[in-house]
């Protein structure tokens, strides 16, 4: 009898403790499972880069040959590939493309974005709206007018087509701005305007200092649209080669130039590397303005 | 606001100036208002409402950018509609981006975000390395991965073939070369991705533990606590994707013209190679506008693209009614 209640007693602890222990290993197996499925996804991740980083230290024949791993591996590719192609030249123009816009951008959206949500006056959602339709709607609707307008003004072949327009808002910034200004309260605003504030010297002071991530974001995004860009330089300085941007010319290497693989996988390491140094430098930027877009979508 | 008997009991004279300074005051406003939306203003007229105009005008004429337009009636429509042999591939292509590329991008966003919050260790690198590509620049990765599949001897169908795998002709073969593009929006997905991230992290605790409470398995949680709770964000991705798709142009281009080793500035030759199939309505259209200068006939094709993309925009934002829940709290 003592043996069958000790039997039974012990039957029943093991049917306590044993769920937690099922419970634990699943929960392990599922978290291995996880952080694999991970490992996994993540290496297929990284492998374009992989591969295009190896095949840029090749030399020719290799690159053309199955084999994966370079050898010798050739540095002198990255010497190479800015006698082959006007490298410098086109990364001035893209710096020059990509800064101007920003700073366009930044001066003539602000004052927008604020008047949008810190102003009240009769027709502001009406234009609200209208910003959301010019931002929706795909760019070719209105592509070829403004061509011929520029063409008109023989600006075709230059930069000035794709900076001039930042200077007068765009509709993506104008957006991100208006939706992180109404987060900000009023309270602020009042405050200075008690002591005595002019709107203009709130939105100088209170707001820029406020929404700094949003303007970080806004800044951050159109530097790197502009960097991307292959659309519009192509539309407008194809036809002069010394104006041709890194995306543009970086397209025409293989092609124009008849450059080998292996400096154009040199090249396109080269194009992608100051974006990604950017995102280390800036990944709060990045990740917070990423995320405000998608706020309230 | 000020109370009548106060105001009442002022002189006339003062009652006159205090209208006169609010009136004055009004108008320093409005001119406010003027100074700060007039960049926007003119931008909006000059690169917007003008073109627009501009678009519909051109439509019914030949402009070929020497001579002036001239009015040709509905030619360019019936043309476009009846007879352009082009059209159709290319209209078929751009829908077939909008059916299978733009749900596998909103899948794969979701999943990876998904995946993230299950993590319990290394989140952070997971993330990182998840959103690199989507900050390579767009030329570079359609570079980098018309390279990685090269049908000969490409890394990847290097791989497939140690693996025993069949090996596609990628961007060399009419079936694979829209898969192909697939990939490489796949690989750039990150953006979206960290969109999905931000509402799952966002989705309340509370609501999980009482479905689990109530009996609900690991799916039952995933149909009615998840979804319901991020599908705003959800209908964020699929109108940002679809708006994509429809000026789907750069990784198509560029990809043809590499492909096929033609000069990507030299002229309509290779784009869509291989056969048309990555023929999508924006590289046609710019064929016609900025390679044959059919500035009339082009502008005919952006207003049946205004059209769609307005249409399939409504469309959506209308059944958004049915399936996106808006929770209470939200302002």
């Amino acid at each position: 009898m003592t043996t069958v209640e000790a039997a039974n007693a012990e039957a029943r602890t093991l049917e306590r403790r044993k769920p937690p222990a099922r419970y634990r290993r699943r929960q392990f197996l599922i978290a291995v499972a996880d952080h694999s499925l991970l490992i996994a996804v993540s290496l297929m991740f990284l492998a374009p880069f992989v591969f295009i980083a190896l095949t840029s230290l090749m030399t020719n024949q290799q690159a053309l040959s199955p084999r994966l791993w370079p050898e010798p591996f050739q540095w002198g590719n990255y010497v190479d590939v800015f006698r082959t192609a006007p490298l410098w030249r086109y990364a001035l123009n893209t710096m020059l493309y990509a800064g101007l816009a920003t700073v366009g951008v930044l001066v003539s959206s602000i004052p927008v974005a604020y008047a949008l949500s810190r102003l009240r006056w009769r027709g502001r959602d009406t234009v609200f709206v209208l910003v959301l339709v010019a931002l929706i709607l795909p760019f070719q609707v209105t592509v070829i007018p403004v061509y011929v307008l520029f063409a008109k003004l023989h600006l075709v072949g230059s930069l000035w087509p794709l900076i001039l327009p930042n200077f007068l808002g765009d509709a993506f910034s104008i957006f991100l701005l208006r939706q992180f200004f109404l987060t900000i309260p009023e309270e602020y605003a009042d405050a200075a305007r008690v002591d005595g504030c002019g709107e203009i010297r709130i939105l100088c002071t209170v707001f820029l200092r406020l929404a700094k991530p949003a303007i970080a974001a806004v800044a951050l995004f159109e530097f790197l649209f502009c960097f991307n860009d292959f659309f519009g330089p192509l539309l407008y300085t194809s036809e002069n080669a010394d104006n041709w941007t890194l995306s543009l010319g970086l397209a025409q290497f293989r092609t124009i130039y008849q450059v080998e693989w292996n400096l154009t996988m040199a090249a396109t390491l080269i194009l992608m590397a100051p974006v990604i140094l950017l995102f280390f430098l800036a990944q709060r930027a990045f990740v917070e303005g990423v995320t405000l877009t998608g706020v309230k979508g | 606001m000020t109370s009548a008997p106060v105001a009442g009991a002022l002189p006339a004279v003062v009652v006159r100036d205090r209208r006169r300074a609010k009136r004055k005051a009004a108008w320093r406003r409005r001119g406010l208002v003027l100074l700060l939306m007039s960049p926007w203003l003119v931008g909006f007229t000059v690169f917007f409402a003008y073109p627009l105009v501009m678009s519909a005008y051109l439509s019914f004429t030949h402009y070929d950018l020497l001579s002036a337009p001239k009015w040709v009636g509905t030619a360019n429509y019936r043309y476009l509609f009846e007879q352009d042999q082009q059209v159709w591939p290319a209209v078929k292509n751009t829908l077939w981006l909008m059916v299978v590329f733009v749900p596998a991008q909103v899948l794969c966003a979701f999943g990876l975000a998904t995946m993230l919050t299950r993590a319990r260790y290394g989140a952070g690198v997971f993330r990182t390395i998840f959103y690199l590509p989507a900050l390579a620049p767009t030329v570079a990765a359609t570079l980098g991965f018309v390279y990685l599949l090269n049908p000969g001897t490409g890394p990847v169908n290097v791989v497939l073939e140690h693996l025993g795998i069949p090996t596609p002709l990628w961007f060399d073969s009419p079936q694979w070369a829209k898969p192909s593009l697939v990939l490489l929006g796949l690989w750039g997905i990150g953006t979206m991705m960290i969109i999905f991230l931000a509402a799952l992290i966002d989705v309340p605790r509370h609501l999980y533990e009482s479905a689990s409470l109530d009996g609900a398995n690991a799916w039952q949680r995933m149909r009615w606590v998840t979804l319901p709770s991020i599908s705003p964000v959800i209908l964020f991705a699929v109108v940002i994707g679809v708006i994509d798709s429809l000026q789907y142009f750069t990784q198509a281009y560029v990809a043809a013209a590499i492909a096929s080793g033609q000069a990507a500035s030299e002229g309509p030759t290779s784009a869509g190679y291989p056969e048309d199939s990555t023929l999508f309505y924006p590289v046609l259209l710019y064929l016609q506008a900025f390679s044959y200068f059919n500035m009339g006939y082009a502008s005919a094709m952006t207003m049946l693209l205004l059209v769609v993309a307005l249409t399939v925009t409504v469309l959506i934002l209308r059944s958004s009614r049915l399936w996106v829940f808006y929770a209470g709290a939200r302002r």
